[in-house]
């Protein structure tokens, strides 16, 4: 490779005045702190999850003055991060969160890529070291900006304070319009002191930066044409129709369409579970019919969805008879992973408004589907098929079981946050989502420990919904330390630690494709710990450490004494409430697809293959 | 595979080049050559980029690039309509004796000598890659001390410029 750089970076862009940009009202004179607080105030941050230090301290001081700004102090900034996530995810607004230079921009850096993965609309703020420092390796420097470059929608680093209020504006625009991401801005000590100038709005300028909204009209007439064409169609709909907010043209395209709707783990909630269009989730642990739908169908629809691999299973094999008609508003994951025949770049409500629109015309020429044949197979699949779990025989405590009730019991609009591993599955499988952002998890990273802290965010967000984190006992020991945020910051959030003493998933993996050799997947400290003298003992004993940190902690070993707990945690809403649910072990997740196989190859229950009777088993 | 020039224009910001060269290489395509240079217009900057792959990635990778939100527009340049040059400067060993058919060979090649002592010559070359390749093959015999080759910047025949248009949406946010 040659590389020639002739271009030396300009890092004063032309300052641009008039045209069309809205004339501020008013110039008030600040510090790039000021300008900062003030900056979010008018984009309508109301709330930042963080952690103060040394060079984002400026910012601080005028940050206890805003009335409109709530600062919520947590105890990590990984715990900030995920706060944040979860704030979005249940509002739908821009999740904010801050961190000083370093080491807490650092650690930033997990639930940003989280958050990028997953396309939620975040803006993190970090204070760098004076701008004289940077390069340096000064005390608390990391080049933040660098190290988020693959993670994040965009960054800046801010050295004129002159342009706080431009930054923010543009960051939040970027996070939260097109795909929406997280947008990290580094602003340098010396910006935040020095005096500066604030008005708003201010002028932006992203002429780089244009997403499509509007669907091209000739593709929705294709697509629609496919669509009533088809004898096996499936919607398949991602977590773009939940941050489109298209939930409810998404119903009325499927009861016009007739077609089966198969939502992802980030799309749970898009569609009612309890609609008989919804076969459930598709993917590595969706159900038997989902799985199967979409590798008989002979058309996927596909809308703000991925074609992720843990959707897919094997590429070369997946759905090998379907045309499809990818939807999304990011052009790149189009043709991605699977070719579309009609690809369509738009926002998911306008391309399945206009779906809608199309597929009427196309029923009033008369070309209306015929799915009875269809929904036989699909209903055959789905009776023969269901998703289950056993009780163990020793009378302790099913996980599924555990996850089902706790659904069952919750108030109505409760918000679930998961971690991640077999808890996470079960959490999709075994509690029914009917409606948008009730449901937040970490689905493309996959980063445990999301949970608590995602939930403390949901609740700061949606005070007056009961917010449940469903946790395994693994993840839980990652972040359970965001209990005292939500313990001082009067943030009562409901855990349930589905505590079966090991990393479950891996566990299973291990008894799966291991031969049940355990390697470092232990976690418990009961009967076979591995330190003779913690036998019998617990270590965390999760009661103590949730009371130590304010909060309620509650045991459930026996079943019949689990509605009982549940509804005791319920009942409580002055403090967080954390329950350990001992489950036993060997519970595993099924449908499973092992990693790397073809979605033919699902496995219903541990040995139990499918027969669809179409002779290629 | 085979050698595709994007011509991509960016807006002037700090890293856009980190930014850009760091896509390539996590989304796993190679560089083949890279070159950064500033356009008619003071804010925008114009980075050529010659990649080694097929249409598909292709595609996706043009795709990505166009995510980067400094990125204002790209346009892959094909051979036939536009004209691609390299700049190459070469030190050649020379003597009493060879000196004179170097510089044969640098007139034959429309080269130009640029700086001469008793024991090299220095040789300034522009043309496409072919074109400077056989130079070098021919000058190879002689000894080559040093070489310093730029990547391809190139441009599209004809009068139309694929940078009217950015500007023109520049201007408008202006």
């Amino acid at each position: 490779m040659t590389e020639q750089a002739t271009g030396a970076p300009r890092p004063q862009p032309r300052a641009r005045t008039g045209g069309a940009q809205p004339q501020p009202a008013t110039v008030e004179h600040v510090t790039g702190a000021q300008s900062l607080i003030r900056s979010l105030e008018e984009v309508g941050a109301d709330t930042v999850f963080g952690i103060p230090g040394g060079a984002i301290l400026p910012a601080y001081d005028p940050m206890m003055d805003s009335s409109r700004v709530r600062h919520v102090l947590v105890r990590h900034e990984q715990g900030a991060g995920h706060a944040a996530t979860g704030y979005a995810q249940a509002t739908g607004k821009v999740g904010v969160c801050m961190a000083t230079s370093g080491p807490g921009a650092t650690n930033l850096v997990t639930p940003i890529a989280d958050a990028h993965m997953d396309s939620v609309p975040l803006v993190a703020i970090t204070g760098q070291v004076a701008s004289k420092a940077i390069g340096t390796d000064a005390f608390q420097e990391a080049d933040i900006c660098g190290i988020t470059m693959p993670v994040t929608k965009h960054n800046y680093l801010v050295t004129d304070p002159a342009e706080i209020p431009r930054v923010i504006a543009e960051a939040f625009h970027i996070a939260s319009t097109g795909r929406p991401g997280p947008v990290l801005v580094d602003i340098a000590k010396d910006a935040l002191q020095a005096r500066t100038t604030f008005s708003w709005p201010p002028a932006t300028d992203l002429p780089g930066y244009r997403p499509v909204t509007k669907p091209h009209a000739k593709q929705i007439r294709e697509a629609a044409r496919l669509i009533t064409e088809a004898a096996r169609p499936v919607l398949y709909v991602g977590g773009g129709v939940l941050k489109a907010g298209a939930t409810t043209e998404l119903k009325v395209l499927a009861e016009l369409t007739g077609a089966p709707v198969t939502t992802t783990l980030m799309a749970l909630g898009a569609f009612p579970d309890s609609h008989p269009q919804h076969l459930g989730m598709p993917g590595m642990h969706g159900t038997v019919a989902a799985v199967t739908a979409l590798q008989k169908a002979d058309l996927i629809v596909a809308l703000g969805a991925r074609f992720d691999d843990r959707v897919t299973g094997r590429l070369d094999s997946f759905a090998p008879y379907a045309k499809v008609v990818h939807a999304d508003i990011d052009p790149a994951e189009i043709g991605k992973n699977r070719t579309a025949d009609v690809p369509i770049v738009g926002d998911a409500r306008e391309v399945i408004a206009d779906l809608v629109v199309a597929v009427r015309a196309e029923h009033e020429a008369g070309n209306t589907g015929d799915h009875t044949e269809w929904w036989q197979q699909l209903d055959r699949w789905r009776e023969t098929y269901p998703l289950g779990y056993d009780h163990p025989e020793d009378g302790s405590l099913a996980p599924q079981q555990v996850i089902e009730r706790i659904g069952a019991l919750a108030p109505e609009g409760t918000v679930f946050a998961a971690g991640v591993g077999q808890h996470q599955m079960w959490a999709a499988h075994f509690v029914k989502y009917e409606k948008p952002a009730t449901w937040l998890n970490s689905g493309g990273l996959g980063t445990m420990g999301y949970a608590v802290p995602a939930a403390l965010g949901a609740k700061a967000g949606v005070p007056d919904r009961t917010v449940w984190a469903i946790d395994g006992d693994g993840c839980f020991q990652m972040t359970n330390q965001e209990l005292v945020t939500a313990a001082l910051n009067g943030i009562p959030i409901k855990v349930a630690i589905i505590n079966n003493g090991a990393l479950g998933m891996v566990r299973q993996w291990q008894t799966l494709f291991y031969n049940q050799r355990y390697s470092n997947t232990v976690l418990h400290s009961g009967p076979d710990a591995a330190s003779p003298e913690n036998r019998g003992t617990r270590v965390p004993d999760f009661v103590k450490l949730a009371e130590a940190m304010g909060c309620v902690g509650i045991r459930c070993e026996d079943p019949a004494q689990l509605d009982a707990v549940i509804e005791k945690a319920n009942s409580i809403n002055d403090r967080p409430v954390v329950v350990d649910f001992i489950v036993h072990e060997d519970a595993m997740v099924w449908p499973m697809v092992a990693a790397g196989t073809s979605n033919d190859e699902v496995m219903a229950a541990r040995g139990v293959r499918p027969d669809f009777g179409d002779g290629d088993d | 595979m085979s050698k595709h020039t994007l011509s991509v224009l960016v807006e002037n910001t700090p890293g856009i080049l980190a930014r850009i060269a760091a896509l390539f290489s996590r989304r796993g395509f190679n560089i083949d050559s890279l070159a950064v240079g500033v356009t008619e217009h003071p804010d925008i900057s114009r980075i050529t980029i010659v990649v080694n792959v097929e249409e598909l990635p292709l595609e996706q990778v043009t795709k990505q690039l166009n995510k980067l939100v400094s990125v204002l527009k790209i346009v892959e340049l094909e051979p036939g309509s536009a004209v691609q040059r390299e700049l190459v400067l070469v030190k050649v060993r020379a003597d009493n004796e060879t000196r004179s058919q170097i510089v044969e060979i640098v007139q034959l090649f429309r080269a130009k000598t640029v700086d001469v002592s008793p024991e090299a010559v220095t040789i300034e070359a522009t043309g496409s890659s072919d074109k400077l390749e056989a130079m070098l093959k021919m000058l190879e015999q002689f000894g080559i001390k040093e070489l310093v080759q730029s990547g391809t910047i190139a441009i599209g025949r004809g009068a139309r410029s694929i940078t009217d248009r950015s500007l023109r949406a520049l201007d408008r946010t202006a």
